[in-house]
């Protein structure tokens, strides 16, 4: 199992901390799911509620390693500027830089993305860039000092899976020494299955368990879905096939 | 003097940024904060005089994917 930045997880899957019912369900969600990393994000806190030292203070005992997000950041400098106040507040080097280009499908500006990836991995950032499947800005990253990737799947939250699997699988032969994690688009576990069998060395995703009926079941489906997919890559599988062939051996058939 | 927190008109009295967030309700918070687009670190508050118009983000760890 590759490793992202020196961390080895306990699991490849990695889960988004947004939109549960509720902070119990979170808790459970988690435990069930075996994740080994957490996103979280930074937002405006009202002095009188406290909410970030109440959502911390679940978060902290979930025992898992942390990676802040930019999420929702436009622009190169909105990026930076939370990426830092990420690192002073999570103590943590790890940034999973988002630069949106297009509201309807929140596709990255990868122009943004690898200008501000340049940017912070020289401050010493270990930077985790949401990017598209394309090999020319996998290429720009890798070169501004990412050792990670982080592909999309599909558009985040629509739980379309995995949109366009010939550029996938182009990206993850591409560059095969890479650590690459799957981000956003998964609404199955199937999807995460794929993922990992296409040699894809983690899973991330948030909606598919948070809006799911039963959160709790479907984040020990993902956990199982991603071990079921890592075994199946690993195994070497077989090559498909145009026609069929006989499982049952011919030889020693009666002739009736 | 009235400055801007998380887009909110708000009168302070202490120019002190430290001192500000107290008066602002921001006491034992785990916070992270930006004046004018630019993040002010924890260590750099204290040398921070806010002035009338400022722009002053508040940040917290929240929920995120």
């Amino acid at each position: 199992m590759k490793d992202f930045y020196g961390f080895k997880p306990k699991s490849q899957l990695m889960l988004g901390t947004a939109q549960y019912p509720s902070p119990s369900i979170l808790v459970s969600s988690f435990k069930k799911s075996n994740a080994s990393v957490a996103t979280v994000s930074l937002r405006r806190e009202s002095g009188n509620i406290n909410s970030g030292n109440s959502f911390w203070s679940i978060i902290k005992d979930l025992n898992v390693k942390i990676l802040p997000n930019t999420a929702g950041c436009h622009t190169v400098k909105e990026a930076v500027t939370t990426a830092h106040m990420a690192r002073e507040i999570f103590n943590t080097k790890w940034i999973k830089l988002e630069v949106i280009g297009e509201e309807d499908t929140l596709q990255p500006d990868v122009f943004g993305l690898v200008e501000a990836a340049k940017i912070l991995s020289e401050e010493g950032f270990e930077v985790f860039p949401y990017t598209t499947e394309d090999l020319v800005v996998a290429d720009k990253l890798l070169k501004s000092g990412c050792k990670v990737l982080m592909p999309w799947g599909s558009p985040i939250g629509s739980g379309q899976g995995l949109n366009n699997i010939f550029g996938l699988k182009a990206l993850r032969s591409h560059f095969p020494d890479i650590p690459m994690i799957i981000d956003a688009g998964i609404g199955l576990p199937s999807h995460a299955t794929r993922a990992m069998e296409m040699g894809f060395d983690a899973v991330l995703l948030n909606t598919a368990v948070a809006k799911a009926g039963n959160p709790i079941m479907m984040a020990e489906a993902f956990s199982h879905a991603i071990v079921a997919g890592a075994l199946g890559y690993q195994s070497d599988p077989m090559e498909p096939r145009d026609m069929a062939n006989p499982s049952t051996p011919i030889i020693g058939k009666a002739f009736l | 003097m009235n400055i801007s927190v998380n887009g909110q008109r708000k009168t302070i009295s202490i120019a002190k940024l430290t001192m500000a967030l107290e008066e602002l309700g921001y006491k034992h918070m785990k916070l992270a904060t930006a004046l004018n687009g630019e993040f002010i670190s924890v260590d750099e508050r204290n040398n921070t005089n806010l002035k009338e118009g400022d722009k002053l983000e508040v940040l917290s760890p929240q929920q995120g994917g």
